[in-house]
């Protein structure tokens, strides 16, 4: 089991002729993912990395039967292309483009309110479930299949905590990057809840970041929702106030948004966290043992 | 991107918010020149700086003649201006800006941002004008109104109007407020702002509301559709090594520390930061070199690193993932043999191609000091800063 993906998710990939796109489906593919259309306008009609391109989503689910939408399109056209996944009602849209304004994201969290579709990022690495399907640009092979959900808002720390589950033999159920913006799809709490019902998750590592008040949140929820065992770390405790630490929501605004205001948060609902993103492995295995 | 305070009120009268009557001057002449053309018998002499918190710092005075307009102006000119929201440097006055002066009723506060919480527009106003907004949240919210658009419905005027009646506006003044609501909407949506706040918003004498300071924040990943805003890019307010970092795509800021930092990823930077502080040493930096971190990138990563005069050693920290560990231990070695780097570097590396790199960096006969996880690269960094300075 798993959770939102598995080897018989059928795959879209808008933009996949661009160089980005066509670099990482063709990594998904090797992975064994099962990328079966891709869209760029103008480029129907012709066949990339084997597979068949459409002008349009809409062209492209009306002719193929489509799980997921996974989206390398540059930023100034990502909006777009969130809102025309939605239009099509494909299930998951994940969103990798990094550097889509933020007033885009008022819109597109607009419209998919009233529709049925789920968006991962964008910024995000994706959504992989190991030696099943990888849809996004995470390195396949530090992956391991196992226990544990991954959770994070960040790409590389969340590869370091995938390698570290890995190494200690619990490997992982599915991993999820929710992405480093501050408007995004998919947020903590969907995630673990999605875990907490997952019987092939055992344990969920959580990673969190300076900004905003998502790890807040999912304190609370954890506290009341999950039954499981939750480590968790949060980057930037030592990052400055009021400045942007790379990703577009990793900001300390006045006292909101600080990595001691969400480790408290997380520490009083009884999360067990670590200070050092070197261990988050290890505490999960304990953790685990008892 | 943030705008200066003229050209943010260029932007509200452009759009038909009240402001006064002001010039901007970058000499003391300039601002006799530019106070010579306004009316009245008082002026305001306004430092341009990014930073709020101006005039309890003495960079917003009050002049009673022409001679005394240029006597301030060159008195900030070319100066610092640190305020409280400024690092203890400050920020480089080079511009300053010359209003005619105003009688001031009463003064308010209202800004409008985009609100990730609600995740969407925000205006937030209060009868608290001219203060700390966030102290006035803390002490007396019951003096806080908000109203957030319900992205779906869009601006709803009814909405706008029961802010007016909260704010105790009758008559003419509230709908001058809901008029001047209504058009920071539309610079908003325009312009990609992030942020309008008028701090304060006053009313002077013969009942007029008048945005007396302006601040507006441009969406960075909206300058590709904001061309015309670009030209108010103001570099002089920046970090110097940060602009130099954006201009080649690597995302870097300046810290306190000696221990520079070069990471792919922005949580890993911020994770081997926190890691260098947990170890007792000090970050001077956090530099995410990207995904696509190629031997250039990689070389003038380190080329900025080296700019810092308080760097007294590198810690790399890369989880190869779709960047190869190969790629970078080359770039490694090019720029330190390129640039004779004599502090020392300890280099972690992990992922794809791990072992090849770490050959590599064997085998180019530097001294590099080779560690095999996060906790051992921030021991190893801090201990080595500390031999140096025994």
């Amino acid at each position: 089991m798993s959770v939102l993906v598995n080897q018989e998710t059928r795959i879209l990939c808008q933009g996949i002729t661009g160089s980005q796109g066509s670099f990482h489906a063709e990594q998904c593919i090797e992975y064994g993912s099962n990328i079966v259309a891709g869209v760029t306008p103008g480029k129907g009609g012709s066949t990339h990395l084997d597979v068949p391109v459409f002008n349009s989503v809409a062209e492209a689910t009306s002719e193929v039967e489509i799980d997921v939408s996974m989206i390398f399109v540059p930023a100034k056209f990502a909006a777009d292309a969130m809102k025309s996944a939605i239009e099509s009602e494909i299930g998951l849209i994940v969103c990798i483009t990094e550097g889509v304004p933020v007033q885009d994201m008022i819109e597109v969290k607009a419209m998919l309110k009233g529709s049925d579709s789920i968006l991962l990022g964008p910024n995000c690495p994706g959504i992989i479930t190991p030696e099943e399907t990888k849809i996004g640009i995470m390195p396949g092979f530090i992956h391991q299949k196992g226990s544990i959900g991954i959770v994070s808002r960040s790409g590389t720390l969340t590869y370091e905590a995938v390698h570290q589950t890995s190494m200690c033999g619990l490997g992982q159920s599915t991993c999820i990057g929710i992405g480093g913006d501050p408007i995004k799809g998919l947020n903590f709490i969907e995630c673990l809840s999605l875990f907490e019902e997952d019987p092939a998750t055992e344990g969920i590592v959580m990673v969190g970041e300076i900004g905003g008040s998502d790890e807040e949140k999912a304190a609370e929820f954890i506290k009341d929702s999950i039954t499981k065992p939750v480590v968790a770390y949060v980057a930037g405790v030592s990052a400055p106030p009021g400045k942007r630490m790379g990703h577009a929501g990793a900001i300390v605004t006045g006292n909101e948004g600080t990595a001691s205001s969400k480790y408290k948060a997380l520490n009083d609902a009884g999360v067990k966290t670590t200070d050092s993103p070197a261990l988050i492995g290890e505490i999960m295995k304990e953790l685990l043992n008892q | 991107m943030n705008l200066h305070e003229y050209q943010s009120k260029k932007l509200f009268s452009d759009h038909g918010i009240p402001v006064l009557e002001g010039n901007i001057a970058s000499s003391p002449d300039e601002a006799k020149s530019s106070a010579e053309k306004l009316k009245g018998d008082i002026w305001v002499v306004k430092a341009q700086v990014h930073a709020g918190g101006r005039g309890k710092a003495g960079g917003v005075k009050i002049a009673r003649s022409i001679a005394e307009v240029h006597e301030m102006a060159s008195e900030m000119l070319g100066t610092n201006l640190i305020t409280k929201q400024t690092d203890e440097k400050g920020l480089p006055v080079n511009q300053v800006y010359i209003e005619s002066g105003t009688s001031i009723q009463s003064e308010y506060y209202l800004s409008l941002l985009v609100d990730r919480t609600k995740e969407s527009w925000t205006y937030i106003a209060s009868i608290e004008g001219g203060v700390d907004i966030e102290a006035v949240a803390e002490e007396s919210p019951e003096k806080i109104i908000n109203y957030t658009i319900d992205p779906l419905k869009g601006l709803e005027l009814s909405s706008l109007k029961q802010m007016a009646d909260r704010m105790g506006f009758t008559d003419d003044v509230h709908s001058q407020f809901v008029s001047i609501t209504k058009k920071m909407f539309e610079i908003a949506k325009e312009k990609d702002a992030n942020l309008i706040e008028v701090n304060p918003l006053i009313l002077d004498d013969h009942n007029q509301l008048i945005a007396l300071d302006a601040k507006i924040s441009i969406e960075s990943n909206a300058l590709f559709r904001q061309e015309e805003l670009l030209s108010f890019k103001d570099n002089s307010q920046e970090n110097k090594l940060e602009v130099k970092a954006s201009e080649h795509d690597l995302s870097y800021v300046s810290l306190d520390g000696n221990i520079a930092c070069m990471v792919n990823g922005a949580g890993l930077a911020m994770a081997t930061m926190d890691l260098i502080k947990l170890h007792g040493g000090e970050p001077a930096n956090f530099l995410d070199v990207g995904g696509g971190a190629t031997t250039d990138r990689v070389k003038m990563a380190i080329d900025i690193i080296m700019e810092n005069p308080n760097v007294d050693a590198i810690l790399i920290n890369i989880f190869g993932g779709i960047v190869r560990c190969d790629v970078i231990a080359q770039g490694i070695t090019e720029a330190v043999k390129s640039t004779a780097i004599d502090i020392p570097i300890v280099v972690r590396l992990q992922g794809t191609n791990v072992e090849l790199g770490t050959r590599i960096l064997e085998e180019s006969g530097m001294k590099i000091i080779s560690a095999s996880d996060l906790t051992d690269a921030a021991i190893k960094v801090v201990s080595s800063v500390k031999e140096a300075v025994q």
